[in-house]
């Protein structure tokens, strides 16, 4: 019996791959967009409600997953700290062809420094290596959840989604 | 109208009974009101009107604020003993008795943990979720460092994430079911920061002469039966319970409410109708105590309690009850349905049809 | 064990520093926390210690329904410290068995 995320608590690539909330590569190489990673029926939908340009579909039954729709989305980031989930990330894969950014929830202490190197972690909390913080994001409006964008080769961009400091 | 527990479901019949005029009081054993919600430090899930995004305190300060406002009486430290005939209460107060009357009375006093034995399990050191939570978020200090988290529904994972916020490190969330059992984003939380998950297993001792110094392990079959050989061995010096809660219905049952027991909904719930009353006339429930659920179900139904009061009372007119009371009843649709609200659904169908037959 | 900066919660509000005593020896809480958490911050895990099998206990639900956190408190036994405030000066003792008025014994 495969081992899918009902029994190790993480989703697998193969699990995401082509789901409604996940970008294509074309879209993740044009610039920064949302990675939805909620494939679940739980009744939730700030997300659809935090996005300004409609880019996030639940529809009436909040129990259905979210759906992402890549072309309106602008990557404005303004539903990662929404997400009672922490499900959502966000991928930049247009800085370089072996470089991107990941902008993920943050909601422990100490929060990391601009600049500081840290690891990146993938779904299953496994070391990929080491990743390089470029901002962290604070402000009153994400009611205490950060955010923390992380720059890494581009092959973990969609890989890592936590980091461990170092210090 | 006397409202027995300070929780989410009482508190927010309170509000709905007291903006419409009617006076309340509410009484809770604790020396602060709230119920869990100060526990909770997380973003609430649902939507806009389950007050989704915001963190469960945040809502305990605003209820507390609001009942300020409308005069709602918050007694604390008052631990009520009994409901007898005509609405009759006993509340020890302190070190004192006092005999109350209401004439509508609402018991929303929640829930309890359940427990599951083991060799070790009475060693300090061996605690349920609940007291992790209070220790850590109300107290400010640290339960354990090293931390083995029972059961995988979300008090658990949820449990095992403000742990980690504390400080503390999980070194591992079992559980004997084949499947985990919270919502999957917070197992994904935990997971990405490297807490394994162990599903068909169960804890086989706690280890340590005077406070937990191990925990082992035991994977079980479909039967539920550990295979021997299977043990694997934790340097943990804190065991957590999170096995599932039971509803606190006690008073309930010895006032002679019509009691059920629902698998489903925890363990012995009170029959009641869509309205929150029970088999006794102008006694109604909200939240856990009436079935376990969440604090946002809990929330709608005291809504619905407080509002169904407000009618009764004369303080509420009939299109403007059914009207609000409907709003709320939609409100609830979504917190229902899916894979972890259906049964529940389900299960309070079945309370509401038991009130008819 | 005391959590000094939490992500979500800040610095936890707390009453001032105060002295009392834990089997004999001076030790130190804040004002008005309970009692097992000033205690737990100072290490102590263990309780009091059973009637018929003299077996450890310690904090369990921590929310003064379990009562397995019981001591014997200015010389009152069974008082649960996990709900009981702390006081300047309180006298705080082990309880073994069921207690008794003025003594841990």
């Amino acid at each position: 019996m495969a081992k899918d995320s009902s029994i190790t608590g993480y989703l697998s690539e193969d699990e995401l791959k082509g789901r409604p909330g996940i970008p294509s590569e074309a879209r993740r190489r044009k610039g920064a967009v949302a990675v939805l990673e909620c494939l679940e029926d739980i009744p939730c939908n700030p997300c659809e409600a935090s996005c300004k340009v409609n880019a996030i579909d639940v529809g009436e039954d909040i129990t259905t997953p979210p759906r992402l729709y890549e072309d309106k989305c602008v990557g404005c980031r303004t539903c990662v700290p929404i997400c009672p989930g922490q499900a959502i990330f966000i991928v930049d894969e247009s800085l370089s062809d072996n470089k991107a950014t990941i902008e993920m929830p943050y909601e422990y202490q100490p929060l990391p420094e601009k600049g500081e190197m840290v690891t990146a972690l993938d779904r299953a909390g496994q070391e990929l290596g080491v990743a390089t913080v470029t901002a962290v994001k604070k402000t009153e409006k994400m009611d205490r959840t950060a955010t923390v964008i992380i720059e890494l080769p581009r092959e973990w961009s969609m890989k890592a989604r936590a980091i461990r400091l170092k210090r | 109208m006397v409202c027995v527990g300070a929780g989410p479901a009482g508190l927010a019949a309170a509000l709905e009974a007291a903006k419409n005029g009617v006076e309340v009081v509410v009484y809770d054993e604790n020396d602060r009101p709230g119920g869990q919600l100060f526990k909770q430090i997380h973003k609430f899930f649902g939507s806009k009107e389950h007050r989704a995004m915001e963190r469960g305190f945040n809502i305990g300060n605003s209820f507390l604020n609001e009942a300020r406002e409308l005069g709602v009486d918050v007694s604390l430290n008052s631990v009520v003993l009994g409901i007898y005939e005509n609405g009759t209460l006993n509340v020890m107060i302190k070190d004192r008795i006092e005999h109350v009357r209401g004439e509508k009375i609402l018991v929303a006093t929640g829930a309890s943990e359940n427990m599951i034995p083991f060799p070790g399990w009475t060693l300090p050191g061996v605690i349920g979720a609940g007291a992790a939570q209070t220790m850590a978020n109300i107290h400010g200090i640290r339960p354990g460092d090293n931390i083995l988290m029972v059961g995988s529904g979300n008090v658990g994972v949820i449990v095992s994430y403000q742990m980690l916020q504390a400080g503390s490190k999980v070194v591992a969330v079992i559980d004997a079911a084949p499947k985990i059992g919270g919502y999957a984003v917070h197992a994904a939380k935990i997971a990405r920061v490297g807490v394994p998950f162990y599903t068909s297993h169960t804890i086989k001792e706690a280890h340590g002469k005077d406070r937990v110094e191990g925990a082992t392990i035991i994977e079980v079959d479909k039967n539920w039966k550990p295979i021997p050989g299977t043990e694997k061995r934790f340097d943990v010096d804190t065991v957590c319970i999170a096995v599932g809660l039971n509803p606190m219905s006690q008073l309930l049952g010895m006032a002679g409410c019509k009691m059920i027991y629902v698998p489903n909904l925890g363990g012995r719930v009170p029959a009641h109708d869509v309205n929150q009353e029970t088999s006794i006339k102008g006694m109604y429930v909200a939240g856990d105590v009436s079935g376990i659920e969440e604090a946002s179900t809990a929330i709608i139904e005291g809504r619905i309690a407080g509002l169904a009061i407000a009618h009764r009372l004369g303080y509420l007119d009939e299109p403007g009850f059914l009207q609000q009371r409907d709003v709320q009843l939609k409100n609830m649709v979504g917190l229902r349905s899916g894979s972890h609200g259906e049964a529940r659904g389900k299960a309070k169908e079945y309370l509401n049809a038991m009130m008819k037959g | 064990m005391r959590i000094e900066n939490h992500p979500i919660l800040g610095e936890f509000e707390k009453g001032r520093r105060v002295e009392f005593i834990f089997d004999g020896k001076t030790i130190e809480g804040f004002e008005g926390e309970p009692i097992a958490i000033a205690l737990r911050s100072n290490g102590v895990m263990i309780h009091r210690y059973t009637a018929r099998r003299n077996e450890p206990r310690g904090v369990f639900c921590a929310i003064g329904r379990c009562t397995d956190c019981i001591m014997v408190v200015n010389g009152l036994p069974n008082i649960r410290t996990c709900v009981e405030p702390l006081k300047e000066g309180m006298v705080v003792q082990t309880q073994k068995a069921k207690g008794s008025e003025g003594s841990s014994e």
